[in-house]
């Protein structure tokens, strides 16, 4: 069942048998405790930035799918050009919350950001977002204001760069090879 | 700005505030003068990998600690957004290396989610059979090396010698013995050999047996019951509050499996016990173990009378534009060729759009998150690794503790190092 009366949505989006809720990212926290309080999403499993750098530039060939598999012989099962949907802005920070009771349910929260721009740390209301969102902040640089120890987690201390943004070149970390001078 | 509670975040926690991840020394119960900083790890042997954990101890008590995580970092999320799909499920499996085939199948079950594609019950059946031998083969791993850690080394030998029999049973099916790559988009890469009903049979036979063996060379063990009950407490609250899930959680008293809780695959139609015990410990977490390599063999078996009654049927999808087409085709149709060319070289486009599958992997809940733009290649993919959330457990897990326990309690957390840092 979606979640309603939200603080702070946006958007609620119906896809794949998955909820997404897009949130103002001022009321991050806001929602997140609407959430875990009153509709008992009481585990956070994920959270991850995403880079939208460049999205819908390669006008890319999808095809269209039917719910029960697709069927091979329709027309523009394949090869259909379209550009996909324009997002809001350049980064996304995307919740996964689980509800661990008799009653298991999915919802994925999802906050819209611009370069540059901050969101509130959910550390105060999951623990579990520590290190998640160290990590994001690491791959994407994405502040999480209040966050109580916003250091790098899986790349090395004085590393430059946020590397899983789409603008970090892949192979951009050059390599020295034995007898090179 | 949204601040931490000053104290604590409930009543009760053992979860260390402000940061629930560092325990920091207590100057009101240590003399900071009489404190030791040790570096244990990263190449600590008994560190699973090359973990850092910077501790410090007052005489043998560890009054502080923090994790240092990230050596294994190599970038797999970058990587695969340059490989289309199908190069990509190379991937996943070395991320988590121990319970490879999880990794697989939750890249696989994303793809397909996004495609819509729908496999054939055969290659269902096999899937699981395969996710459950992979549980036992990751628990036996577990067992053998948490026990040599603390002491006990026959049991090393012990639990290898049932592994074996297991990377047997995926070398005959796949080819390989570890990162197997047989689960495809639509089903499995080849037919089951026709040797693996009897042979995987009997190793469902003889893996309660195996169990057995292990408790009864654990169990009355006095060191070993020492040395792991009472130790690494973590509670129910603290438990779900820091995102733990599997072995973890059942530990601790929290009654959830994502089999029995969002069933996937077949699992609503097999019979399975979902093994939970409450007192938080190392103890309880090396019970949950046991317990579940006993209900894996039952669902092994349970599998493999399926798979017999499904001999002869199909494994893989009839989709040629996903599939690869028979080999045989190649040499007589044109079609096929070209359809195997274009998978091979430009690989299937997989509709826009975006989900999170969840699987119950040997060690909790392993998640994929995937985002395609309708092109080739993945625009994004995040795994949800157990072993990250489950070593966010561990300044918990070690208050109160000696530095002895210490390596008892990150054995019992079961964090493969390649799955933390991805």
């Amino acid at each position: 069942m979606t979640p309603t009366g939200v603080p702070g949505v946006v958007e609620t989006i119906e896809a794949h048998g998955e909820t997404t809720l897009v949130v103002d990212p001022a009321r991050i926290v806001e929602a997140c405790t609407h959430l875990r309080d009153a509709e008992g999403f009481n585990v956070l499993a994920d959270v991850c930035g995403v880079d939208y750098l460049g999205w819908g530039e390669k006008e890319v060939a999808g095809y269209i799918g039917t719910a029960t598999g697709r069927d091979l012989n329709a027309a523009g099962s394949q090869g259909f050009q379209r550009v996909p949907e324009p997002k809001p802005k350049r980064l996304a920070v995307v919740y996964h919350l689980l509800r661990v009771s008799d009653d298991p349910a999915r919802v994925r929260v999802k906050a819209w950001l611009d370069d540059g721009e901050e969101i509130d740390s959910v550390v105060p209301v999951w623990p579990a977002a520590d290190w998640n969102e160290r990590e994001t902040y690491d791959l994407f640089g994405i502040v999480f204001r209040g966050h109580p120890n916003l250091v790098r987690i899986l790349m090395p201390d004085d590393w430059e760069g946020h590397p899983l943004r789409k603008d970090y070149p892949i192979g951009g970390e050059p390599v020295r090879f034995s007898g090179e001078p | 700005m949204a601040v931490m509670p000053a104290k604590r975040i409930y009543e009760g926690t053992r979860i260390p505030s402000p940061c629930p991840t560092i325990l920091e020394i207590d100057p009101a119960k240590h003399a900071l003068e009489d404190i030791l900083t040790v570096n244990f790890g990263p190449n600590h042997p008994s560190t699973h990998g090359v973990l850092r954990l910077i501790v410090d101890l007052d005489g043998e008590e560890v009054a502080g600690i923090r994790a240092v995580i990230g050596y294994l970092h190599t970038g797999f999320e970058k990587s695969m957004e340059s490989k289309t799909y199908w190069k990509g499920i190379t991937y996943p499996e070395r991320i988590d290396y121990l319970s490879f085939q999880a990794n697989e199948l939750v890249f696989v079950l994303a793809i397909e989610k996004l495609l819509g594609i729908e496999t054939p019950e055969k290659a269902t059946w096999m899937r699981m059979c395969l996710s459950e031998l992979n549980r036992i083969h990751s628990h036996l791993v577990w067992l053998g090396t948490s026990a040599l850690e603390i002491g006990a080394i026959s049991m090393f030998w012990y639990a290898f010698r049932e592994r074996d029999m297991i990377l047997d049973l995926f070398e005959m099916v796949t080819g390989v013995r570890m990162h197997t790559r047989y689960f495809q988009v639509g089903g499995l890469a080849e037919d089951i050999p026709e040797g693996f009903y009897a042979q995987a049979r009997e190793l469902a036979r003889h893996m309660p047996h195996a169990v057995d063996d292990y408790e009864g060379l654990l169990d009355r063990n006095a060191i070993w019951l020492e040395r792991t009950k009472g130790i690494g407490l973590l509670s129910a609250e603290d438990a779900v509050a820091l995102g733990q899930s599997g072995p973890m959680l059942r530990a601790s008293g929290v009654d959830w499996d994502l089999r029995k809780s969002a069933p996937y695959l077949f699992y609503d139609e097999v019979d399975f016990d979902v093994p939970v015990y409450t007192n938080g410990d190392v103890y309880d977490r090396y019970k949950v173990h046991m317990d579940e390599m006993r209900a894996s063999a039952r669902i092994v078996n349970q599998c493999v009378t399926r798979l017999e009654e499904l001999r002869g049927t199909a494994w893989i999808a009839d989709d040629r534009k996903v599939v690869l087409p028979p080999r045989e085709e190649l040499h007589t149709s044109m079609e096929s060729l070209i359809h195997h060319f274009k998978i091979v070289t430009e690989g299937y486009l997989v509709p826009e759009g975006e989900v999170y599958v969840a699987i119950e992997s040997a060690r909790g809940e392993c998640g994929c998150y995937l985002v395609s733009d309708g092109g080739p290649k993945p625009w994004r993919v995040k795994f949800r690794a157990p072993s990250f959330a489950a070593l966010q457990a561990t300044a918990t897990c070690v208050r109160e503790t000696l530095i002895a326990d210490l390596i008892a309690v990150a054995a019992s957390l079961d964090p493969v190092m390649g799955d933390v840092d991805r």
